[in-house]
């Protein structure tokens, strides 16, 4: 089952990105290594974001990223796990759970596939 | 009546087996109570006329499975589970059923105290699945609308279905944490029942079904020093049941009741199961509450009660749990040790360390209490309005009024959790 780890940031967490990157690459070397991996990806910094809405049919584009929040999605990986338990036990190992918070959702599995 | 309901608590023990053993194979504990739920019909329109079955929980257990198995069909994302039911699958009239199953109520326990799980939900979630007792029972119990009640039961199954929270028993390094949140669960189920014991005293709330569910845990988890001390404090709190009120329906606090009043067979078994506990030698906390309450029940044999052991046991408490409620009977228990003056200096000074203790009503009562005791009349007057103020059970409030009319040093209210008790015997 498929579990997207969402990686939450601080502002000063983005500004320690060149530092933090070791402990990143290591941990998708773990999972990758451990055959977990599904995916995954850093985002930029947040005020890179912009927010779009449609309304009435009207294009509304905002600078910012949308939830106003002091941490900040900073980027996701997908990991390949038995059940919550094993995807809990490697969202701890994630560098920014120490730091910041990771948030894990389950993958809503399509019927198609 | 209480023919029925030892046969209704019968049922829960073979419900409870039930649904654990569904959901071992489902993963789906929402189905597993469907499936159940019919096969339970089933049951009630065939059994008057068919006679009952020779192994009736395996005749339960055989339509259920079929009733998933059916679903499993319908509902693609459950057809995984096929091979796995049909493996087991037989007609249940010309069964070979399996007489006995294994019992996987430990798992569904941890299962419901998953740490992905609302705390809040987890005591009523056992109760519902563990037990069997329906929504709007839980929710009166928890002085939530029933239709919330249930809404928040099943949002919390969906979740362990869609976020697929494993059925397993923890690791051996999972195993201390994750037993003590069990435990939590169940003793938040006894104090809610107790709390809803009402004026009269004649509902019990849902203290059986958590002392049940006490049992159950103490059986299932043997290595477990701390099931077994949480079942000795509930033992010990229901031993008192026949006490907590007068003829009249008044409050009775702990250090007044008569000790005759007492149960003493449920005291013995109390004090048998705490004694086990403590041969694993490892203390918790609530096997400290257990044995603070065994030392109240000791008055039954020597007719007073062990102030400095009190104090140590609260020491002790204080030092593996702290919690507000230990902090103010550590303090009542201070007062009998070394005089109201300097308890009621260390309840001030715990108070400007922990300010919310200013909502807390056993500070109040025990402030007021002391202020009594030290003359300060018209001081205890108005911590006994602010106590009242606080209390939420009438009889409570009714015994508070009666003591601060009194204008004289009295004990205060006890409660079965934190073993607050006070004042003069």
């Amino acid at each position: 089952m498929q579990y997207a780890v969402l990686i939450f940031e601080s502002e000063q967490d983005f500004a320690d990105r060149p530092g933090l990157m070791p402990a990143y690459a290591a941990y998708s070397q773990a999972l990758a290594e451990a055959g977990h991996m599904a995916g995954g990806e850093a985002l930029q910094s947040p005020h890179t974001a912009t927010t779009v809405r449609l309304r009435h049919g009207e294009r509304q584009v905002q600078d910012g990223p949308f939830p106003d929040s002091k941490e900040q999605l900073g980027g996701f990986f997908l990991i390949d796990v038995p059940d919550l338990d094993a995807a809990l036990i490697w969202a701890a190992r994630c560098p920014a759970a120490e730091r910041c918070a990771v948030e894990v959702r389950p993958v809503l599995a399509m019927a198609a596939s | 009546m209480e023919g029925r309901r030892a046969a209704e608590l019968a049922a829960r023990q073979s419900f409870g087996k039930l649904v654990a053993w569904l959901t071992a194979r489902c993963g789906d504990v929402a189905a597993a109570e469907d499936a159940l739920g019919d096969a339970f019909l089933a049951a009630l329109r065939r059994w008057p006329v068919e006679g009952v079955p020779r192994a009736p929980e395996a005749w339960l257990l055989v339509v259920a499975r079929r009733r998933l198995i059916d679903r499993a069909r319908r509902d693609r994302t459950l057809e995984m589970l096929l091979p796995e039911l049909d493996a087991v699958a037989t007609d249940p009239d010309t069964p070979e059923p399996p007489m006995e199953f294994p019992d996987e109520r430990l798992r569904l326990l941890f299962l419901c105290a998953h740490p992905a799980i609302d705390p809040g939900i987890q005591a009523p979630l056992m109760l519902q699945t563990v037990l069997g007792l329906n929504a709007s029972r839980i929710a009166a119990a928890f002085l939530v609308a029933p239709a919330t009640m249930g809404q928040r039961l099943v949002r919390a199954k969906a979740k362990i279905r869609e976020a697929r929270i494993p059925f397993v028993l923890p690791g051996a390094e999972a195993l201390p944490v994750r037993s003590a949140a069990v435990l939590q669960a169940i003793y938040a189920a006894y104090t809610t029942g107790w709390d809803g014991q009402g004026d009269d005293g004649r509902d019990r709330g849902l203290t059986q079904e958590a002392l049940l569910l006490a049992r159950l845990c103490a059986a299932l988890l043997p290595e477990e020093p701390e099931a077994r001390g949480l079942l000795a404090l509930l033992l010990h709190g229901e031993a008192r049941h026949g006490a907590r009120r007068a003829a009249d329906g008044s409050y009775v606090p702990l250090l007044e009741q008569e000790p005759a009043l007492w149960d003493a067979g449920l005291i013995a078994e109390a004090e048998a199961v705490l004694t086990q506990a403590s041969r694993a030698g490892r203390p918790g906390r609530f096997q400290l509450e257990a044995a603070i309450q065994s030392l109240h029940a000791h008055r039954a044999v020597s007719g007073r009660v062990d102030w400095p052991a009190l104090l140590g046991l609260y020491d002790a408490l204080l030092a593996l749990a702290p919690s507000a409620g230990a902090r103010v009977s550590r303090i009542a228990v201070l007062a009998e040790l070394a005089g109201p003056t300097m308890a009621l200096a260390e309840l001030e000074a715990l108070a400007a360390a922990e300010p919310a203790l200013k909502e807390h009503q056993p500070w109040w009562a025990l402030r007021a209490h002391l202020l009594q005791c030290t003359g300060q009349a018209s001081q205890a007057q108005l911590a006994y309005r602010r106590a009242i103020a606080l209390a939420d059970d009438p009889a409570v409030r009714a015994f508070l009024g009666q003591r601060a009319r009194a204008g004289f040093p009295a004990p205060f209210p006890d409660d079965p959790g934190q073993g607050r008790h006070a004042g003069r015997p």
